[in-house]
């Protein structure tokens, strides 16, 4: 299928591109790596009547960790994030949620700011930065500012972005030493959106309790969800069995999700019920291992 | 909308809508048909070219995202009428049967081995996640990426 007639635009710099946003208001799409925007024009589900290719403006690609942070272009693409080694050695939720998307072709062009943009709660990033309690930076007409990405993602499909405003880079902060992650994802084939996921990053202090934990689900509601009474029952705790199956519950119980093709609600329940369980174990072992 | 890319190593230009699509591009202007579509909505990998020399599909890029690339189809991977040693591995691995997923397969999996020359037989099968066949069961096709990887591997 043909997508529909649109103007292409290619600014060199983010000041151009906001006034282009500017000028041309919600008929304007910022483009980035197009593998949400370009399916979503076939169906007709966006017709912009200008695309704004920000691919050509230099600078919004690197993955660089200092003072405290780890920063991330918003045109860095998953496959930059899978192969760069600072991801690779401390950021293993980061690696596990990159290597779970599409498939390697896609991840050669889909970014990460557009999956966060994007505000699909299909998509796999939001979770992963809710758990990593994240920030990201828009830009816009009158300068910069950083979003947590709590506030992030208000509603189905709509962000925090204003519609003049373009997501320049996301912020993590640098995980403590004994610090672990996971992304455990179902999906009905490879390569698809999640049935369900939990993406989870805690770190332990030196008896091996919890300090501080972030649970985040997946494709289980209108907006990615925090799986807030989970982490409030875990933190300080060396949880158990009990206590493990006791957050699987709660974290279900905060899920949203709806029948669809991937399965029932209830389905969808009992898999964040079951995944939010391995993914703080399989987390609590990297931590162990990384001390 | 001019375009420019340097196609199999040939400059070309052309004027062409913005919504282009690539692949469209490249089938119907440039007539380069070994580009095959499958499903037309980025699953199934038969579209896979490389674009500066990175697997891409080209179904879901506009041809004008490509302006200034140098792009490489499944017809420029011989050189001087020698099949590229994927193309060879393919041929004599029976790694193909109708052939309508091949050139997509060949492409994505010289990209997979360029990044990881010796995978096992679980990475090759991880890599070749975005490409479908709906002939050869794979295994077939895991056979002759990893013949070509031990072939490229002995200095071919
Ligand atoms: C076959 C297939 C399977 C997929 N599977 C998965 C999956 O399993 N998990 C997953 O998470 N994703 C999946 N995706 C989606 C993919 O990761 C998308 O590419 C990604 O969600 C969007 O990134 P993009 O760079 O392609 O953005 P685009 O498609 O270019 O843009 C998406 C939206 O965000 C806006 N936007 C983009 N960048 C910015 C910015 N910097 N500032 C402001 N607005 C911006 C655009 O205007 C547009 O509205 C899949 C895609 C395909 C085609
Ligand atoms: S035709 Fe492009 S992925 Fe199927
Ligand atoms: S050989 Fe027929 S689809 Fe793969």
């Amino acid at each position: 299928m043909i997508p529909p007639s649109f103007e292409y635009l290619t600014p060199s710099n983010i000041s151009d591109a906001v006034a282009l946003l500017q000028k041309h208001g919600d008929e304007a799409k910022i483009l980035a790596g197009g593998h949400s925007l370009i399916p979503a024009m076939r169906l007709r589900l966006a017709e912009p009547g200008y695309l704004i290719d920000i691919s050509g403006i230099g600078g919004l690609d690197y993955i660089q960790e200092e003072s405290g942070q780890l920063r991330i272009g918003a045109m860095t693409c998953e496959a930059a994030l899978e192969e760069s080694e600072i991801v690779q050695s401390k950021y293993p939720l980061l690696l596990d949620t990159a290597k779970m998307i599409a498939d390697p072709s896609v991840r050669n062009m889909a970014t990460v700011g557009g999956n966060l943009a994007h505000g699909d709660p299909a998509n796999d990033h939001p979770a992963t930065m809710l758990a990593l309690r994240a920030s990201v930076v828009a830009e816009g007409p009158n300068g910069t500012r950083e979003i947590k990405i709590d506030d992030f993602f208000p509603d189905f499909f709509t962000t925090a972005l204003a519609e003049d405003e373009i997501l320049t880079e996301i912020r993590i902060p640098s995980p403590p030493s004994a610090s672990g992650g996971a992304y455990l994802k179902i999906e009905r084939k490879v390569g698809d959106y999640a049935a369900a996921a939990v993406a989870c990053q805690l770190n332990i202090d030196s008896s091996g309790s919890i300090e501080n934990i972030g649970l985040g689900l997946t494709n289980v509601g209108s907006t990615p969800i925090r799986a807030s009474s989970a982490e409030e029952l875990l933190k300080g705790k060396k949880p158990d069995e009990n206590m493990l199956a006791e957050a699987g519950r709660l974290a279900a119980a905060d899920s949203e999700p709806m029948e669809d093709l991937r399965g029932s609600a209830e389905y969808k329940r009992a898999l964040v019920n079951e995944l939010t369980q391995r993914a703080i174990k399989l987390s609590l072992q990297r931590a162990e291992g990384s001390r | 909308m001019k375009v420019s890319m340097r196609v199999n190593g040939v400059d070309h230009e052309h004027d062409v809508e913005p919504r282009t699509l690539l692949v469209q591009h490249l089938r119907e202007n440039l007539r380069l048909t070994g580009t095959h579509v499958g499903c037309d909505t980025s699953q199934c990998g038969a579209c896979t070219i490389h674009v500066n020399g990175e697997a891409v599909k080209a179904c879901t890029m506009f041809a004008i995202q490509a302006d200034g690339a140098e792009i490489t189809t499944i017809e420029g991977l011989a050189t001087n009428g020698e099949l590229h040693p994927m193309q060879k591995a393919f041929w004599e691995n029976h790694g193909l049967q109708c052939g309508y997923c091949t050139p997509g397969m060949i492409m994505a999996s010289v990209d997979m081995l360029k990044n990881n020359p010796n995978p096992t037989e679980e990475e090759i099968r991880h890599g070749l996640e975005g490409n479908f066949c709906r002939c050869t069961g794979y295994h077939n096709i895991v056979k002759s990426v990893k013949a070509a990887a031990e072939s490229m591997q002995g200095g071919a």
